[in-house]
């Protein structure tokens, strides 16, 4: 009697599946309560993970129905790589189809600042750009300059007041009634969520993809009159949110 | 920096690292001689784990413990992972590189626990070419750990200390020996644990684990012991290490303190005792 | 950009920016930023899960899940979707970095 790895795998997320045949404890006596350790150390192993990577959630909804959306979660998404430290990228999709949270439709948003947190603490180190630079370019010469984005910004946009409720759960007061974007960031070590003004999400995704200041400017305020760059552009750079400025040619 | 200092890890405690513990490890200097991290936590891009990482690998020889390549899984190893773990090994330079006799990931999914595999002369042919991929990728001799047991495959024709002196033996890797995991599988499958330090290749072993395990039982009443990593080393375990090392010499021992860790003296006691087992030890 | 409304907007923004992050506080020694996981407890959730290879003899209770009803700190939440009329919906993909393989 061989046990594949197959039958072995099936039987563990599974705990109606028979654990396979030919499994003792040594001495000819069937492995039932021996398999549950397996089936036991991956279920326990991945809601802890699933705890940690997503505390936010874990707040809103609870301990007990944390975990037990973990169980259901992790039977349908088990990770696809070993660095458990991305794992649950399925998750915001995941609670936006879970009926038992229907009524908590920005659970996916909130969600996605807590992927969001985790990618920006691993990202890769990059040097931002230093305020100063500015100094050196002609005033009438600064609107064509570029950036790149830091490795860690990330930005979720949200028709819920994300970034209230994500504050609630770290001991703020109860959220607005407001559609809200936030920045993720991170200016060391330490990834730091940050409220976006409006156009704030467009300015920066027009930077991202290699717009001039001057422009990603115009296309802000094209939808957002009263866009403040001054104010966002200061987040940006105490956030060392820009990297690589990019001058334009001398002529 | 003394980079030459740490090509190998020194016949003395080391602890897992645990990032809450940077602070004391780097005030109280000689408190541990090396330090083991865990592969997979710092294949991230960069940030707080690889800036401290690359502080340490300064101060401290390094082991680095992979505990995702599924060395013993029927599939293809992960060229991904292989990579990743290669790009970690070249930037930290570690003295050591270990993994499990065990597999984890089946048909893409990583199930994120140590799963068991029958000894027999196809796993050991399979887990050979794994293990020499391994070597072959890094650019470096692995040390491959015993695992903790809590069944046993009837379909098994070779002793676990049989299967892996033959996989060295084909592959040319050293060992890793878990004392804890030979008395919590010795336990569970009703066997001697002396008989199995008897048994094991000491010439091969170039790093020994220590650990805390958890007391359960089956549902026959026999004894279940559940390799933990949540606790102290407990006594009989302790002894077990004492009979080790009369038998293989002193070796690099480590500490792993994996769930509910400890504040830093109570892992820092658990290498001072290791400390006095060693000196103990002539070489 | 040529228009001239826009340079003046660009460099009186860009002037206020630099004198609000150059007041920043200054940044610590590199040593001693790695030290910053004593900071705060969110910065190891931050982390996000590690590995593991040890076992549990924590027990997972599978099977009487929807019985549950969400009970943390949404009970204290009502909130419509905001409608302003702007595209608000989900996250901006484009902006998501990919991760590495």
């Amino acid at each position: 009697m061989t046990v594949s790895q197959t039958s072995f795998r099936a039987a563990l997320l599974d705990a109606e599946h028979p654990a396979p045949a030919g499994l003792t404890d040594g001495h000819g006596t069937p492995a039932r309560k021996r398999f549950d350790v397996y089936r036991n150390n991956v279920a326990v192993s991945l809601t802890e993970a699933l705890v940690t990577a997503f505390p936010s959630i874990h707040s809103l909804v609870g301990d007990d129905f944390f975990r037990a959306m973990a169980g259901v979660f992790l039977r349908q998404h088990p990770p696809s790589s070993p660095v458990m430290m991305y794992y649950g990228a399925e998750m915001p999709a995941f609670l936006a189809d879970f009926a038992p949270v229907a009524h908590l439709p920005y659970l996916a948003d909130v969600a996605r600042i807590d992927l969001a947190l985790r990618r920006a603490y691993h990202a890769a180190d990059a040097t931002a750009v230093d305020p100063s630079a500015f100094g050196a370019i002609a005033p009438e010469a600064l609107g064509a300059v570029a950036f790149s984005l830091a490795p860690a910004v990330q930005i979720v946009s949200s028709p819920y007041p994300i970034h209230d409720i994500w504050q609630m759960t770290k001991g703020g007061s109860k959220p607005s009634a407001a559609a809200q974007d936030v920045l993720i960031t991170r200016p060391e070590f330490d990834p730091v969520v940050d409220l976006l003004p409006p156009g704030g999400a467009i300015f920066f995704e027009q930077i991202g993809i290699g717009q001039t200041l001057g422009a990603a400017m115009e296309t802000a305020t094209g939808h957002v009159p009263d866009f403040d760059l001054g104010g966002l552009l200061g987040l940006a750079l105490t956030r060392g949110a820009l990297t690589d400025l990019t001058r334009p040619p001398a002529n | 920096m003394l980079d030459a200092c740490f090509d190998t890890l020194p016949p003395l405690p080391g602890v897992g690292y645990k990032p809450q513990h940077y602070r004391e490890i780097l005030s109280e200097p000689g408190s541990v001689a090396w330090l083991e991290v865990h592969a997979e936590n710092y294949m991230g891009d960069g940030g707080r784990p690889l800036a401290q990482l690359q502080y340490l690998s300064q101060q401290f020889p390094l082991s680095i413990h992979g505990v995702g390549l599924s060395i013993g899984g029927e599939g293809d190893l992960d060229r991904a992972h292989l990579d990743r773990l290669r790009k970690l090994c070249d930037w930290a330079k570690p003295a050591s590189f270990s993994e499990h006799l065990a597999w984890s990931t089946h048909d893409a999914h990583f199930l994120n626990d140590l799963l068991p595999l029958p000894y027999t002369e196809a796993t050991v042919a399979r887990v050979a070419d794994h293990v020499s991929q391994v070597q072959d990728h890094i650019g470096r001799r692995m040390l491959l750990e015993n695992p903790s047991s809590y069944l046993w495959f009837e379909e098994s024709t070779l002793s676990e200390t049989d299967f892996l002196a033959e996989v060295a033996k084909r592959t040319g890797c050293g060992l890793l020996l878990d004392v804890n995991n030979v008395f919590v599988s010795a336990t569970n499958l009703k066997m001697d644990p002396r008989a199995y330090i008897d048994a094991f290749p000491m010439e091969l072993v170039g790093e020994i684990h220590l650990g805390g395990h958890d007391e359960d039982e089956d549902e026959h009443g026999a004894p279940l012991l559940i390799d933990s990593h949540g606790a102290e080393v407990v006594d009989p375990v302790w002894a077990l290490y004492d009979y080790t090392l009369d038998h293989a010499g002193p070796k690099p021992t480590l500490i792993e303190w994996d769930t509910d860790v400890p504040d830093w003296p109570v892992l820092r006691a658990e290498a001072d005792r290791a400390a006095q087992a060693l000196t103990r030890v002539p070489a | 950009m040529s228009n001239t409304k826009n340079t003046l907007v660009v460099a009186s923004a860009v002037a206020a920016a630099m004198a609000a992050s150059l007041s920043a506080p200054a940044h610590a020694q590199a040593q001693e930023k790695c030290y910053g996981v004593s900071l705060a407890g969110e910065n190891d959730c931050a982390a996000g899960p590690g590995t593991t290879c040890a076992g549990t003899s924590t027990v997972d209770y599978q099977g009487n899940a929807w019985t549950l009803v969400p009970a943390g700190t949404c009970a204290d939440i009502e909130v419509p979707a905001a409608t302003d009329g702007m595209a608000r919906m989900g996250s901006l993909e484009a902006l998501d970095r990919d991760l590495p393989a």
